[in-house]
C-alpha cells in the first residue's frame, strides 16, 4: 500500500471531522424547525409542498401514525416506480424505444430504490429510459434517504430529556430533509461533478469514429443521459444505484481521481454528520463523539486491511509473467475489475466506505477482489450497516447497539439499564433485539434458499466457495439495504429478484418499525439525572464496549457463513498454489 | 406528497443541473468530444479499443464488443476463477515477448470495460512494438509516452496513468 493511499485516508478523515460537526448541527436545527439564515429562502418551497399535500404541519404524530404515514408513502412509491418501468415503452423521453422492464426486475428495482438499497438487478443504460431514471430512480433516491433521516429525527426527539407524547410530523420531517439538506448538497456536488466531466444531457447516446483504421466501418456509440444529477444524490443519500450498469466505475459517472474523492466523501458525509446531529439535539456532545469514534474504529482497520490485500498480486496471474508490483510507473495490485485512474488503493477504500455505509455504489468490481479483500465489504454489511450506515438509518441502527451495550453493562453491575437517562424496560429490549436480528435472519435464510435450490443456484456464476460467497454477498447486501454486489451473481432471475426484494423489505422495515415503536415508548419517559453508578455515555470505555457488542453480534451471526465462503476460498487458493 | 416531491426532485432539480451544465460547462456535460480534422474521433472519458500493432493498445475490455459505450461491463471473475487464469495467460501470450514481465493492467479487464487509461508502465512496455511497426526511433516514441504521463491529482489522489486515445492521436502526428 502506497504512502499516497495512506495520505488520502488521512485527508478523508480530516475532511469528515471538519465538515460533519457543522452539518450535524444544521441537521438538528432543520428538524427542530429552525432552517437558519440561508435555509429561510427555502421555507416557501417547504410550505408549498406541505400545503399542496394538505398536511397540517403543526400536528405531532404518535409512533403508530408516524409509521403508517411512512408505510403509506413507501407503498405508493413502490407502485409508482413499478408502473413507470412496466409502462416505459409508451412513455416519452425514451429515444431508444426501450421495451417494458421484465416484471421481476421491475419489482426488485422498485423495492430496492424505495428501501434505500439500490441493488442493481437492472443495468441502467441497457434497460431504463431517461423518464424512469428521472421520475423513478432520482426521486426515490431523495425520498428513501429523507425517510431514513425522518425516522432518525423522530427517534432523537424521543431521546430528549423531557417526556412528550408525539414524535413529530412525518410529512414535515420528510420534506425538510429533502428541501434543506439533500437538495442543496446534491446541487453543489452535481456541479462539482460536471466540472470533472460527468455528463448531464437529455440525449440518449452519441457516437464517434474509431481511431484505429482497422476498426473502420463501425462507430463507437456511448450511452448518455442526465447522469450528474443522479450520481450526486446516489452518493449523498447512501443510495448507490448507478445510472450505468457498472456504477461509479463508469467514466461518465466518475471520470477523475478528484470526482472519485468527492463521491467518496459524499458517501460518508451525512452518516458521520448524524452523530453530531444527535449530540446537538439531545445535548450530549460526549455521546455523539463516542458514537463517531466507534464508527471510525470499525471502518478504518477494515478499510486499511482491504487496501493492503488488493495491492497484492492475484492467484489468477498464476505462473504467467505478470508484473503487479507497485512502482513509480504503475499502481500494480489486483487490477481485474478496477480502473487505471483509481488503482487498487482507492478501489478498496471505496469498497470499505460503500459497505460501511449503506451506499452500495461501487468504483470497482467486488466480485473480482481477492478472497480476503472481498470479505471486508461483506463483513462490513453484516455488521448491520451501523458504521457509518445509511443516512438516518445508520445512526438509528447504532443507537440500537448502544442500547444493547448499556443493557449488558447493566446486567454486569445489576442495575436497571438506562440510555441517556431513560430507563430501559423489557419492551425496549425486545424491540432492539428484533431490529438487530431480523436483517441477519433475512441474510442467512435467503442465502440458504439460493444455495439449496436448483433455481437459486442458476444465479451463481462460480462453483464452490466463491459461488457461495456470491450468494452470501447478495443477501448481506439486500438484507442490510446496501445494494452493492458480487456482480457475477445473476440477480435478474425471478426467484433471486423476489427473494432479494423480500430481504430488502425485511432489512428496511424490520428495523425502522421497531425503532419507531421504541421511540414511542422512550418518548413518554422522563430522563433521570445521572448518579455515581450511571455508565458514562462517552469516553473510551463506552466506545470499547459498543464496538465489542457490534463485533460480537456480527461475528456470532456470520462467522460460520464467512468460513464457508471467502475464508474457504482463501485457504483453497493457498493450498492449490493458485 | 409524492407528486410534489417528484416535480421538485425529478424535474426541477435535474433541469437545474442540466441548465447549468449546458450553459457553463456545455462541452463536458455533453461528453467532452475530441476532434481531429473536424471529425469527432473520441470522447475524453471513454476509452477505445486498438487492434493494430502500430497503436498503443488499451486494457482488455469485458464488454461483449470491446469498448461498447452502450453496455459497460466487467468480467466479474473472482481471483480463484479458472476462466480468469486462462484469460490472463492467453493475454500474456497474445502480447508476445517484448522482454520483461507484462504490467498487470495490460492483462486484466477494467471495471467499466471503457477504461481510457493504461499505466505509464503499460504504455512504456509497448514502445518497442509501436516504434518497430511504425519505423520510428524507439527513443522518440518513449519521449512521447513520457510527455503524456498524468501524475496523481494533488500528488495523492488516483494513480499515474496515460490516456491511450490522446497518446495515439499524438502518435499519428509523429512522422
Amino acid at each position: 500500500m502506497s504512502w499516497q493511499s495512506l495520505t488520502e485516508v488521512a485527508l478523508l478523515v480530516v475532511l469528515l471531522l471538519l465538515l460533519a460537526p457543522p452539518l450535524g448541527r444544521h441537521l438538528a436545527r432543520v428538524y427542530a424547525g429552525e432552517p437558519g439564515r440561508i435555509g429561510r429562502w427555502l421555507v416557501p418551497v417547504e410550505r408549498a409542498l406541505l400545503r399542496g399535500a394538505g398536511v397540517d404541519a403543526t400536528r405531532s404524530m404518535g409512533w403508530r401514525e408516524y409509521a403508517l404515514a411512512m408505510l403509506a408513502l413507501q407503498a405508493v412509491g413502490i407502485v409508482a416506480l413499478l408502473a413507470l418501468q412496466l409502462a416505459q415503452a409508451w412513455l416519452p423521453l425514451n429515444a431508444r424505444g426501450l421495451p417494458a422492464v421484465p416484471w421481476h426486475v421491475a419489482l426488485n428495482t422498485a423495492v430496492s430504490f424505495v428501501t434505500n438499497t439500490n441493488w442493481q438487478s437492472y443495468s441502467g443504460e441497457v434497460l431504463l429510459g431517461h423518464l424512469v431514471q428521472l421520475l423513478g430512480l432520482t426521486v426515490q433516491n431523495f425520498v428513501s434517504a429523507a425517510t431514513g433521516m425522518a425516522v432518525l429525527a423522530a427517534l432523537l426527539r424521543a431521546l430528549e430529556p423531557e417526556p412528550r407524547e408525539g414524535l413529530g410530523n412525518f410529512w414535515v420531517d420528510l420534506v425538510r430533509g429533502v428541501v434543506h439538506v439533500l437538495l442543496p448538497l446534491s446541487l453543489v456536488l452535481a456541479v462539482a461533478l460536471l466540472s470533472q466531466g460527468v455528463v448531464q444531457t437529455l440525449a440518449s447516446s452519441m457516437s464517434n469514429a474509431w481511431i484505429d483504421p482497422a476498426l473502420a466501418g463501425t462507430v463507437q456509440e456511448s450511452a448518455l443521459g442526465p447522469v450528474a444529477s443522479q450520481v450526486a444524490i446516489k452518493q449523498l443519500g447512501t443510495n448507490g444505484g448507478g445510472f450505468f450498469g457498472v456504477n461509479s466505475a463508469h467514466p461518465f459517472e466518475n471520470p477523475t481521481p478528484l470526482s472519485n474523492f468527492l463521491e467518496l466523501l459524499a458517501i460518508l458525509l451525512l452518516p458521520a454528520a448524524a452523530c453530531f446531529q444527535l449530540a446537538s439535539s439531545v445535548r450530549r456532545p460526549a455521546h455523539g463523539r463516542a458514537l463517531l469514534a466507534a464508527m471510525f474504529a470499525l471502518f478504518l482497520p477494515l478499510a486499511l486491511f482491504a487496501m493492503r490485500v488488493e495491492s497484492g498480486s492475484s492467484p489468477a496471474f498464476g505462473g504467467a509473467p505478470v508484473d503487479a508490483q507497485a512502482s513509480e510507473l504503475q499502481s500494480g495490485g489486483n487490477m481485474e475489475g478496477k480502473e487505471t485512474r483509481l488503482g487498487p488503493g482507492e478501489s478498496a477504500l471505496w469498497a470499505a466506505a460503500t459497505t460501511a455505509t449503506s451506499s452500495g455504489s461501487v468504483n470497482a468490481m467486488h466480485d473480482s477482489f481477492l478472497p480476503l479483500g472481498g470479505l471486508v465489504p461483506m463483513f462490513l454489511m453484516q455488521l448491520g450497516e451501523v458504521a457509518f450506515g445509511g443516512v438516518g438509518s445508520g445512526l438509528y441502527g447504532m443507537v440500537l447497539f448502544a442500547l444493547v451495550a448499556v443493557f449488558l453493562a447493566g446486567l454486569m453491575v445489576g442495575r436497571t439499564p438506562e440510555y441517556l437517562g431513560k430507563k430501559l424496560g423489557a419492551f425496549e429490549m425486545q424491540m432492539t433485539s428484533v431490529a438487530i436480528l431480523l436483517p441477519s435472519v433475512a441474510v442467512l435464510i435467503g442465502t440458504a434458499l439460493v444455495v439449496a435450490t436448483q433455481a437459486g443456484r442458476s444465479s451463481l456464476q462460480e462453483h464452490g466457495a466463491h459461488g457461495f460467497s456470491e450468494a452470501l454477498y447478495a443477501f448481506s447486501s439486500a438484507g442490510n439495504n446496501n445494494g452493492s454486489a458480487f456482480g457475477g451473481f445473476d440477480g435478474a432471475r425471478p426467484l433471486a429478484d423476489v427473494l432479494l426484494a423480500l430481504a430488502m423489505l425485511v432489512g428496511r422495515y424490520g428495523v425502522a418499525l421497531p425503532v419507531l415503536a421504541l421511540a414511542g415508548s422512550l418518548a413518554k419517559k422522563r430522563a433521570v439525572p445521572p448518579s455515581p453508578g450511571t455508565l458514562p455515555d462517552g469516553g473510551v470505555s463506552f466506545v470499547v464496549l459498543l464496538v465489542g457488542v457490534i463485533v460480537l453480534v456480527g461475528a456470532l451471526n456470520f462467522v460460520p457463513a464467512l468460513a464457508l465462503g471467502p475464508v474457504a476460498e482463501q485457504m483453497g487458493s493457498s493450498v492449490h498454489g493458485r | 406528497m409524492l407528486l410534489g416531491l417528484t416535480v421538485l426532485t425529478g424535474v426541477v432539480y435535474p433541469l437545474l443541473v442540466l441548465g447549468f451544465g449546458q450553459t457553463l460547462l456545455a462541452e463536458r456535460a455533453n461528453g467532452s468530444p475530441i476532434e481531429r480534422e473536424g471529425l469527432v474521433v473520441a470522447h475524453e472519458p471513454i476509452g477505445q479499443g486498438f487492434v493494430s500493432p502500430e497503436y498503443f493498445h488499451s486494457r482488455p475490455s469485458a464488454c461483449e464488443r470491446p469498448y461498447d459505450g452502450m453496455k459497460s461491463s466487467a468480467s466479474q471473475l473472482g481471483a480463484s476463477s479458472e476462466a480468469l487464469a486462462a484469460q490472463v495467460k492467453a493475454r500474456v501470450e497474445a502480447l508476445g515477448d517484448e522482454g520483461g514481465a507484462v504490467p498487470v493492467d495490460l492483462v486484466t479487464a477494467s471495471g467499466s470495460g471503457l477504461d481510457p487509461h493504461v499505466s505509464p508502465a503499460g504504455a512504456l512496455w509497448q514502445v518497442e512494438r509501436v516504434a518497430r511497426t511504425r519505423g520510428l526511433a524507439a527513443e522518440r516514441v518513449r519521449e512521447l509516452v513520457l510527455q503524456h504521463v498524468e501524475g496523481r491529482t494533488l500528488g495523492i489522489l488516483g494513480a499515474p496513468r496515460v490516456h491511450v486515445v490522446r497518446l495515439n492521436l499524438a502518435l499519428d502526428e509523429l512522422r
